[in-house]
């Protein structure tokens, strides 16, 4: 008896063990992207009730049972995180009823039937109708809105104190996707510039989606590019990026698993490097042969003092940024993006590109980091000017 | 005739009621339009919808939800600022007070969970009108609006999260604040800063910058208090509801909510 408890509790450890390394920031956000392609590739087949709903019943039963586990409990009953789960459960749903409602339109239409949405014409008063249905959901939010706050202590903490820092310091948990990208990205990039083309770049959006297809019903099928564009912004790189924040980073911003305890004395290693160490010093000494200069960053200004020695020792990271920025654009016109090039025109590719090279230059990074440490492709430290 | 129903008569045959609805009891067409064409905040409405536009598993009612919960933060936050003072001395122990003295103390539950879920919200409803294409033409202004009103939301909750004045709230602020100081240009520590000098004095220094804008001062101090006070209470709450008049106006405008053509 004594026996089987033990056994017991070892693979459930072992099991904690395993997700605690699965959660890993290179596993976790990995993961869930092959998790969001499988979902748009099979939108038709996951989402119908009976396996959309069994989905459901597993990952709550996961997830509430991981609530045995004292480490999880303390992530996700402090006040302030609640949301967070709120957030899990109410965008798995909405994503689930929007793809549902998708691929029942996308089927119709195959067959000739009339969406959802059809019969414009059927025109109903807003008094009773449309008052009544507000009225009930204003009472059903009330109601909720109440208990929640019979049920949950707004928190306060000790009173603001300028020299106690608490670690980790978190910002409030709706902008935790930006600050978990500070551990790839400089401020000016993760806080500043990212904030601004993603807020830009909403607001850009209905003049550069030129697909006149997918206005006023839902559809996966007539808008596959924009809407698994959009998705993987909102659910991997804003909320997939908020559990990570709240969830997994403990102090010193260090990936603490679900089960794990928040030991404020684990070491920080790693040794990050970047483009220009890799092209001057790796390289040469590695394969002498085939880049037969001699290791070390250039200090030296070129071309008589014209162009000076930082210049000259990132020019391989300008030369990277520099193809990823303008020359791919021009490569992709021609060949992938042909078609959306001749229906956009050039200033709206322009535009798009830039949004869209962003966004990817985000999880590229973040690829690159786990694989080989990248630091920074370019990195004018002189100047603050660091991607 | 019953007792009720004839004292109900005689109300809404006196010269008050008549003053206040112009019209009777909305049990046929034309007095249901004009119980919301005489209504100057049912009026939001036109008076007929497309019925499939108004169905719940179409809009989810979530941008009716972020509204509601708009009112339901005006209406807390309203009646927080009779027990609050915004100043380092007694930021925190009115909070206190509010906690231990205040009989229903609910309002700062309400007012914080409410505001959470107002972020929760919006993204739905973003999400939904992206699902459905509502942002296509005519309806790119609107869209436009809402992103607005989206960052707004955004930096209301930002803002009311320092005012109680604990830990929590000034290390988040902090953290959040901290990003200004690398603003390109704008910030003592951002790209291209540096070349913004006259002569050798640089006019982007810590005691200039785009963060001290923000916090009156160098750090999260009683200026950043009173200005996210001021910012959270007055003047972002007063632009929000410009703008989802504006809004809801244009919903109206733009041939009601979307549908297949
Ligand atoms: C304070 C925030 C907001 C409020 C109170 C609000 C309110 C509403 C309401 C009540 C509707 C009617 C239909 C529905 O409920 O879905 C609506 C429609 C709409 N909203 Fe918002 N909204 C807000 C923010 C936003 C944001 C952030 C966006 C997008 C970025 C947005 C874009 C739109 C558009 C394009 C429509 C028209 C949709 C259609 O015709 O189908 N709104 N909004």
């Amino acid at each position: 008896m004594l026996l089987l408890a033990v056994r017991e509790t070892t693979t459930l450890d072992r099991l904690k063990h395993v997700v605690n390394s699965l959660c890993a920031p290179e596993y976790f956000v990995s993961l869930t992207v092959v998790l969001f392609a499988v979902a748009l590739l099979w939108y038709r087949r996951w989402t119908k009730p009976a396996i959309a709903g069994t989905i459901l019943l597993l990952f709550s039963i996961a997830y509430f049972g991981s609530a045995a586990d004292p480490n999880f409990v303390k992530i996700i009953t402090k006040p302030d995180n609640v949301p967070i789960t709120m957030m899990i459960f109410l965008v798995g749903f909405f994503t689930w009823l929007a793809l549902r409602l998708g691929a029942v339109n996308d089927e119709r239409r195959e067959k000739g039937e009339p969406l959802l949405e059809a019969g414009s014409d059927d025109k109903v008063l807003v008094w009773p109708d449309l008052v009544y249905t507000e009225l009930i959901c204003l009472v059903l939010c009330t109601v909720v809105l109440v208990v929640w706050a019979i049920v949950l202590k707004a928190p306060l903490e000790p009173r603001a104190n300028p020299s106690a820092i608490p670690n980790p310091s978190k910002a409030p948990w709706y902008f935790l996707g930006l600050q978990e990208l500070l551990v790839y990205f400089d401020p000016w990039i993760a806080g500043v510039l990212l904030p601004g083309l993603i807020i830009f770049g909403l607001m850009a959006l209905p003049y550069i989606d030129k697909n006149p297809r997918g206005n006023g019903y839902y559809t996966f099928k007539e808008r596959p590019f924009v809407i698994t564009v959009y998705l993987f912004g909102f659910l991997i790189m804003w909320c997939v990026l908020i559990v990570v924040g709240t969830f997994l980073r403990g102090p010193n911003w260090n990936f603490f698993g679900p089960f794990e305890y928040w030991d404020p004395h684990r070491p920080v290693a790693l040794l990050n490097i970047n483009v220009s160490d890799v092209f001057w010093i790796t390289l040469p000494s590695r394969y002498p042969k085939l880049c037969p200069w001699s290791p070390g960053l250039p200090t030296q200004a070129a071309l008589g003092g014209i162009v000076p020695a930082y210049i000259v020792r990132e020019a391989p990271g300008i030369a990277l940024i520099g193809a990823y920025f303008l020359a791919l654009p021009v490569l992709l016109a021609k060949t992938a993006f042909q078609k959306l090039y001749a229906q956009m025109g050039l200033a709206r590719y322009v535009v798009f590109w830039l949004l869209l090279s962003w966004m990817f230059l985000v999880p590229i990074k973040m690829v690159l980091r786990w694989l080989f440490n990248l630091k920074y492709f370019l990195a004018i430290t002189e100047w603050f000017f660091n991607i | 005739m019953s007792v009720i129903s004839r004292v109900g008569d005689y109300f809404r045959n006196s010269q008050v009621w008549g003053s206040i609805f112009r019209h009777g009891i909305p049990r046929d067409r034309r007095t249901r339009a004009m119980a919301v064409l005489s209504n100057v905040f049912l009026h939001l409405h036109p008076v007929a919808v497309r019925k499939s536009g108004i169905r719940l598993s179409f809009t989810w009612c979530m941008g009716g939800l972020t509204f509601f919960l708009f009112l339901a933060e005006t209406v807390t936050g309203v009646l927080l600022m009779f027990y609050y003072r915004p100043t380092v001395e007694y930021a925190y122990v009115d909070i206190q007070g509010l906690r231990a003295h205040v009989t229903l103390g609910l309002l700062r539950e309400i007012h914080r969970w409410g505001a959470h879920a107002m972020v929760i919200s919006i993204w739905l409803h973003m999400l939904r009108v992206f699902l459905t294409g509502s942002y296509k033409p005519p309806r790119e202004f609107n869209w436009g609006i809402g992103v607005i009103l989206l960052v707004l939301t955004l930096l209301l909750s930002f803002t009311g999260y320092l005012l109680p004045w604990d830990q929590l709230a000034i290390w988040a602020i902090t953290v959040g604040s901290n990003m200004a100081r690398a603003t390109p240009f704008l910030g003592h520590e951002g790209p291209g800063a540096a070349l913004l000098t006259i002569g050798d004095v640089a006019l982007v220094h810590a005691g200039s910058d785009a963060r001290f804008g923000l916090l009156a001062g160098t750090y999260v101090g009683p200026n950043a208090l009173l200005r996210f006070y001021v910012l959270h209470c007055v003047f972002i709450p007063v632009v929000v509801s410009v703008l989802i008049a504006v809004h809801f106006w244009r919903i109206r405008k733009d041939g009601g909510i979307s549908g297949p053509l």
